[in-house]
């Protein structure tokens, strides 16, 4: 971990409670939902972390607590350091703060995480889908949401595949 | 088959003003096939007469679900999605994936990759601008320059073609190296491009940067404050050219960037002319950055020879039983990586380019999503084109540089 990242997450630790977790060198920093609004804004206004690198969130299908972690990305420009912050959601409560009002990135960034994930960011101004048409069921990117294909035709299925397969309806 | 959920016109009825209900202002759909939003990108403007009021950007229309079927890959096949994400920036598509999957397994590249890499982004960074140079004199009614630009960048295709059999979906940049070393030719022909290039960035300049009628569509249209910028997730030369000096290749660099000596070109207008300032600019650099990295390329190998995760050469796989292991356990099931996470960020053509990657202990990713800059840059287009003409809408969203590939994913 950076030397000047220290102080940062000794302050997240013992303003949030957060664990600490490294990786090549690396600092993720896990917090609670509820909590999420505060540190984004500890780290924007007092650490100068103006740049919300990535949102995103990953699935660990089928545990259930926590089953997402969403994954913020922070930057700072002045210092040159970067802290990842994840928040653990667990499967029965799918919901987030939104932190629109602290980065405007979050905005779209948050839409697409709820379009993928179904993950609800709670006072987000504009909730639709980003990425998939606005009546799509379902969300693509969770484990139990199976990656879809087409079956291959061959001369002697050709027919009996035909019957099947999902063509465009008049 | 997929289920459709009803949809209901109240839900986006706070995207548009009060006097849209009214019909007061005009509800107009530029796009998705229009010529000037570079793919199929939807804007939908709310119009006074001429005025833009809200230029509400729907995207979506271009999505392939990359990341998820990336899950279903081993770690070097899933390599080939990556160069389908921004199609006009292939190769440092890869180094992003490549550099990400060498920082999870914790693997090293040679000197001679490093520096075959970073020419080759070099390059194709050059590629990159000279379709944006390109498309946005087309959008400013300046046809020549298309043509101009598409001569120079086959050049460049044709390297491409040299060393990887490909001229766009090249797949060259692999963990732990290169496919394989350049031909001879390789050489002589980035030192032709670069003899021939630095005068036709001259003539671009000729015709275009300080033309009267180019300098009035541009100067002062679509301003866009350092804040704003950095709020919005805008990163490039967009970016650099609202006044913030933040290249990744200078603030972390990778690939052995801080041994070569180039400048960040930024100004401080953060206007469209800003913007174009600073990808002309960006042509001068990034040649330096190739003529320095082809003055001082190492010989040696280019790939890792760690044979856990890099395949053996056909040479060694008639001779040495360990070589054919390696081989058939590589093509069949890929490499383990550990259960963690990284992320890994290089600085495309657009912007951040960042990787994250994240390894379940098999030899699949468990999770990997790529932050693309163009779909942050694009985020911030309602607020840069509010009061402008919809004509100043085409110059402003040329020049914040969108590929629509690297938006929806």
């Amino acid at each position: 971990m950076d030397k000047q990242l220290e102080p940062i997450v000794q302050d997240l630790q013992e303003k949030f409670g957060a664990t600490l977790e490294e990786f090549r060198g690396e600092a993720h920093v896990f917090v609670k939902p509820e909590q999420i609004v505060d540190a984004l804004t500890l780290l924007r206004d007092t650490y100068k972390f103006e740049l919300l690198s990535a949102l995103t969130a990953t699935d660990y299908w089928p545990q259930s607590s926590p089953r997402f972690h969403v994954i913020y990305q922070m930057s700072s420009l002045a210092e040159n350091v970067t802290v990842q912050i994840r928040v653990p959601v667990s499967g029965d409560q799918l919901k987030v703060p939104t932190v629109t009002r602290i980065y405007d990135v979050a905005n779209w960034r948050e839409r697409e995480v709820s379009d993928m994930f179904g993950i609800e960011f709670e006072g987000h101004p504009d909730p639709r889908r980003i990425l998939m048409p606005e009546d799509w069921k379902g969300h693509p990117l969770r484990k139990d949401y199976p990656l879809g294909y087409e079956e291959p035709q061959f001369t002697f299925n050709l027919e009996e595949i035909d019957l099947r397969k999902p063509y465009a309806k008049e | 088959m997929a289920q459709i959920e009803e949809v209901n016109v109240d839900q986006f009825r706070h995207l548009v003003s009060e006097r849209a209900l009214t019909g007061e202002t005009m509800l107009l759909n530029m796009g998705p096939q229009h010529p000037s939003t570079h793919g199929v990108l939807r804007v939908l403007l709310e119009l006074d007469g001429e005025t833009v009021i809200n230029a509400i950007p729907d995207i979506g229309y271009l999505h392939t679900g990359i990341e998820k079927n990336m899950e279903a890959k081993t770690y070097l096949k899933a390599e080939v999605m990556t160069d389908r994400l921004d199609y006009m920036n292939p190769i440092g598509n890869n180094l992003a994936y490549a550099m990400a999957v060498e920082k999870l397994v914790d693997l090293d590249v040679p000197l001679r990759a490093q520096a075959l890499r970073v020419i080759l982004t070099e390059l194709q960074r050059i590629a990159s601008h000279l379709v944006w140079l390109g498309a946005f004199g087309l959008d400013l009614a300046a046809m020549s320059v298309f043509l101009y630009c598409f001569r120079e960048r086959e050049i460049i295709l044709d390297i491409f073609e040299m060393c990887a059999g490909q001229r766009m979906m090249t797949t060259f940049v692999r963990p732990g190296g290169l496919w394989r070393d350049v031909p001879v030719e390789f050489e002589a022909a980035v030192r032709n491009f670069l003899k021939i290039f630095p005068k036709r960035v001259d003539e671009y300049e000729a015709l275009m940067t300080k033309n009267p009628i180019l300098m009035d569509r541009l100067v002062g249209i679509g301003k866009l404050d350092a804040a704003t910028a950095l709020s919005h997730g805008v990163t490039g030369p967009t970016l650099r050219a609202s006044g913030v000096n933040w290249d990744l290749r200078k603030a972390r660099p990778y690939m052995g960037y801080e041994q070569y000596d180039f400048n960040v070109p930024t100004r401080t207008e953060g206007d469209t002319f800003a913007r174009y300032i600073v990808h002309i600019e960006e042509f001068r650099e990034s040649m330096k950055i190739v003529e320095q990295a082809l003055n001082k390329l190492p010989m040696g190998p280019v790939n890792s020879d760690n044979r856990k995760f890099v395949p053996p050469p056909r040479s060694e796989i008639g001779v040495s039983m360990e070589a054919l292991i390696h081989h058939f356990k590589l093509w069949t099931e890929g490499f383990p990586a550990p259960k963690a996470s990284v992320y890994s960020a290089v600085e495309s053509p657009r912007g951040e380019l960042g990787v994250y990657l994240e390894g379940d202990g098999g030899s699949k990713p468990h999770r990997v999503h790529m932050r693309t800059p163009s779909f942050d840059n694009l985020s911030v287009l309602d607020k840069i084109t509010k009061g402008h003409l919809v004509a100043d809408l085409v110059a402003i969203l040329a020049s914040i540089d969108i590929v629509l590939g690297d938006i929806d994913r």
